[in-house]
């Protein structure tokens, strides 16, 4: 079983909303979108369930053309960013109701309900309609409903957006495991690099419209195949410098940073990607570089520190653990993490990771 | 927390005590006032406790009015509800069609009572009127002076041209509310397209009902202008529903008592029938 995107491209009047998109998703298992607003993780999903049709290219499912095909004739179902459950049914009668439709006897939807309701928590409130819910049980109800269909994708558009900090949590912990033991393919879109890390199978980095990079959630994170793609997978954003390479010396462009390099990479100018929590302002990894800093803006989240500081014309972020407590203004030392730095050739390109 | 005392504070609710005291409270008690008393003129009153409440309530030219105000307001009710909801439901949601249809449905909305009165009954006049002419002329006898079927056809086929548009404004507002994420859901699930009305849009749709409801059974219960001028009242009684019947009484045969007892039970009655209403319809709200 696999779903296979065959040059899917999707316009609207004159806007391209999908650039030609080739992708092929493998049964059993997760699939994540990732990227921004408007990157087109909304138009793929609903092109990928039937709900719209692409422009031009086709769509394969199990060796078979399902192009065009209808969403009713295709066994998928579909949860969504805002809580869609039927209003005047109670939380049995949601999860049942596509079985109610396709006609399964009714001995047998209890016994589907009742395990989904069990492995979802919901066995307590199934005599209860959505809104007398949390927000948290009713996106639960809407998962269960895709779940009790044993369909062949199930294709989840943010589920977790609209949820507050706990819940997303515990519900993010709790979806892979859901989806493990089941014969099907899972979609999972979401704007943040952590929901991708988490859940972790496979990962595409989109942006408008276009699929960057496709391939296991941690290839893509270490290795990304260019920019951008790093830059989609990077959160809080990646550091971008340009460096010249003579010999075994790398050098900033726009100060006088330095440090030795073991990276077989031809002399010349790259651009550097550097994440956020490689630049600490303790040391680490084998090859800590010093950087000095005016500090811009300090903020605390949680256990995390973010610094955001200027270097001459450089403008950064650096994310350290523990509260890293610095005064706006202040002048402060950083150490950089070579290890983990990511060289770009002047197209972009991924040359060397570390 | 102590509260601070300011009795100045009296003087921002003065205003309102006032003017509600003169729209509403005053004209109320001016006629509770005349339904308790006989008088004949010259500020003379002589007291006659409930005898006009009484009088009316057993009186079969209130029955006959009641009856025929309920059967407006069922028949009208009847029709416009599902008319106005299938209306919205073919509404288009994007493009130049929504402001097109939006004004093209409020025009009725914005024209004068009396004027839509008058306007019909050209329109309906058996021998010059488009509508009547043309009836006759397909060979039906059609008369709306004359005839009391007609006349009521004609008076519902006006309320319901005057008035679906609200019903149809509301309903349209409360499919617009409903998220697409909602349509694409049901159709996943292969739901049908009434399985869709039923337990999505109907549900999604209830408040504005109810206050489409609500306020179409309190217009038409009260309705006055419209067959005013269009019949009159008539042919005979046919047409004369409870506030026409009133007026008669009132400044016809100057009657002031009992009007005013009438009026009374009039308003108790609209009272009375959107006070449960409204309950009845919010009572599955109340509970979760």
């Amino acid at each position: 079983m696999s779903l296979e995107l065959k040059n899917i491209e999707k316009k609207i009047g004159i806007d391209t909303h999908i650039y030609p998109t080739s992708l092929k998703l493998k049964k059993n298992t997760i699939n994540v979108l990732l990227g921004s607003t408007l990157a087109g993780k909304t138009t793929l999903m609903q092109i990928m369930a039937g709900l719209d049709k692409p422009t031009s290219g086709e769509i394969w499912f199990d060796g078979e053309n399902v192009t065009g095909m209808k969403v009713q004739k295709r066994n998928c179902s579909m949860v969504y960013q805002q809580f869609i459950n039927y209003p005047n049914y109670t939380v049995y009668e949601n999860i049942a109701s596509p079985l109610t439709i396709t006609g399964v006897k009714s001995d047998e939807i209890k016994q589907r309900v009742g395990k989904v309701a069990e492995l979802l928590k919901l066995s307590a409130m199934l005599n209860k309609k959505p809104d007398e819910l949390s927000g948290g049980q009713q996106q639960r109800t809407a998962l269960a409903r895709a779940l009790v269909k044993d369909s062949d994708l199930i294709l989840l558009d943010e589920p977790l957006a609209n949820l507050d900090f706990k819940l997303r949590e515990e519900l993010r912990e709790e979806l892979p495991k859901l989806f493990e033991d089941r014969d099907c393919i899972v979609v999972y879109a979401t704007t943040e690099p952590s929901d991708a890390l988490m859940i972790g199978g496979n990962t595409a980095t989109l942006l408008e419209g276009k699929v960057i990079q496709y391939g296991k959630t941690l290839e893509v994170y270490n290795k990304p195949e260019n920019l951008i793609s790093a830059k989609v997978f990077s959160d809080p954003p990646m550091n971008i410098a340009e460096i010249k390479k003579s010999g075994d010396i790398c050098k900033f462009l726009d100060n006088n940073v330095q440090w030795k390099s073991l990276a077989k990479i031809k002399d010349g100018t790259y651009k550097i990607g550097i994440r956020p929590h490689n630049i600490t302002t303790y040391k680490e990894g084998n090859n800590p570089v010093e950087i000095n800093g005016k500090v811009q803006i300090s903020e605390l989240s949680g256990s995390e520190s973010l610094i955001h500081f200027t270097n001459g014309n450089l403008n950064w972020v650096s994310l350290s653990n523990g509260t890293q407590q610095k005064n706006v203004g202040a002048d402060t030392k950083l150490y950089m993490n070579t290890d983990e730095f990511l060289y770009f050739d002047q197209n972009n390109r991924l040359v060397k990771n570390g | 927390m102590n509260k601070t005392i300011n009795q100045k504070a009296w003087y921002f609710v003065i205003p309102v005590f006032v003017l509600v005291a003169f729209n509403a409270a005053i004209p109320l008690m001016t006629v509770v006032n005349y339904s308790f008393q006989e008088t004949f003129g010259n500020n003379v009153f002589a007291w006659e406790g409930t005898r006009w409440f009484k009088q009316i309530l057993l009186s079969e030219r209130f029955h006959a009015a009641l009856g025929r105000q309920i059967a407006f307001t069922f028949i009208i009710l009847l029709i416009q509800i599902p008319l106005g909801i299938a209306i919205a439901l073919t509404m288009p949601k994007k493009g130049l069609g929504v402001p097109v249809c939006l004004i093209l449905m409020s025009m009725p909305l914005l024209i004068p009572w009396n004027v839509v009165g008058a306007m019909w009954n050209i329109f309906a006049l058996p021998d010059i009127g488009f509508l009547g002419h043309t009836l006759n002329s397909m060979g039906f006898d059609y008369n709306f002076t004359q005839q009391p079927g007609d006349a009521w056809f004609t008076t519902i086929l006006m309320d319901v041209w005057h008035w679906t548009s609200l019903v149809v404004l509301l309903s349209y507002a409360g499919l617009n509310s409903i998220q697409p994420a909602y349509y694409q859901a049901a159709e996943i699930d292969g739901a049908s397209r009434w399985a869709t009305f039923r337990y999505i849009e109907l549900p999604k749709m209830k408040k504005v009902l109810t206050l489409a409801i609500l306020l179409r059974f309190m217009d038409s219960f009260m309705i006055y202008t419209e067959p005013f001028v269009l019949t009159g009242g008539g042919p005979g009684n046919t047409t004369a529903f409870l506030s026409i019947d009133l007026v008669k009484m009132a400044l016809g045969q100057f009657d002031l008592g009992p009007a005013a007892a009438m009026s009374l039970i009039y308003f108790f009655i609209v009272l009375l029938v959107c006070w449960v209403f409204y309950n009845l319809m919010m009572k599955n709200e109340a509970k979760s």
